[in-house]
């Protein structure tokens, strides 16, 4: 049952992450992208990562594509513009990503990764919250403090250029 | 204490080539597409893949670490948007357009 929920998620993942990049409205390609983390979620809750699953719906689908959304509709983009690309940098790109995948699927194939073993002792509680928290709270507290430190510096960035330059037209 | 079924049924190896599809399909729309918005998503999507394949080896490896990262790369990613979208959309009142191909003019 697990290994059919997961070759289902999988495919539904990577054809919603195609059309992320394939669709020619950009707010198609947030729609697909927003099913690609529900898609994520359901992979973390397989893995018995809960914690991670509620996180990403919270953060990525609910705050990171809000903000998307709310971008893509703030200027108003009309589909038929269409990108010019040449055909050559088209294929180019397209034969520099393959190339990628067939260099990193080549390194990877033969690696042995070994398989779980089903000792006695094995912990499968390490997604939960509370031992996240008390890895979180203790080895890692001080990068914890220092994430407050970078959401300050990201807010202050993001009002000082959005803010409207003096005398600059209001072209809202 | 019992073993999650997807960890019996699948081979860590599948989330290694999914992770690594996922990251490729990112690079794709980030050297094809020519909207700044659609290479933000894509960049995103490469940031998921990372996370994915951490979120797989810490499960698999009872190594709760693993998912703290993930929450750390979840916090920077955050941040990274608000000031990537203020860009944008700087750049949008500056020439009407998110063509990341008009920024040549930034060229010295």
């Amino acid at each position: 049952m697990a290994d059919k929920l997961f070759y289902f998620l999988t495919f539904l993942a990577l054809l919603s992450a195609l059309m992320v990049v394939f669709s020619r409205n950009p707010i198609h390609s947030v729609l697909y992208l927003i099913l690609t983390f529900f898609t994520l979620s359901g992979h973390y809750v397989l893995l018995n990562a809960q914690f991670i699953a509620a996180v990403n719906i919270i953060v990525y689908a609910g705050a990171i594509m809000v903000l998307f959304l709310f971008v893509v509709m703030f200027l108003n983009l009309r589909s038929e513009t269409q990108e010019k690309t040449s055909i050559l940098s088209k294929v180019a790109s397209v034969t520099a990503a393959g190339l990628l995948m067939v260099v990193l699927v080549a390194a990877l194939k033969d690696v042995n990764l070994g398989t779980v073993q089903a000792t006695p002792d094995f912990d499968s509680q390490v997604g939960m919250v509370e031992q996240l928290g008390k890895v979180l709270f203790s080895k890692f507290l001080l990068p914890f403090e220092l994430a407050s430190v970078l959401f300050l510096a990201a807010m202050v960035g993001a009002v000082m250029l959005g803010r409207r330059e003096p005398g600059e037209q209001n072209t809202f | 204490m019992q073993i999650p079924e997807v960890m019996r049924t699948v081979p860590l190896e599948y989330y290694l080539f999914f992770s690594t599809a996922l990251f490729v399909i990112g690079v794709l729309g980030v050297l094809t597409r020519r909207n700044a918005l659609v290479i933000f998503m894509s960049v995103e999507l490469m940031l998921n893949a990372v996370n994915l394949l951490l979120a797989s080896f810490s499960s698999y490896r009872q190594d709760s670490v693993g998912q703290v990262f993930v929450f750390f790369i979840m916090a920077v990613a955050a941040a990274e948007v608000t000031v990537g979208l203020a860009i944008i959309v700087m750049i949008y009142r500056n020439t009407k357009s998110i063509d990341v191909q008009l920024l040549n003019r930034l060229k010295g």
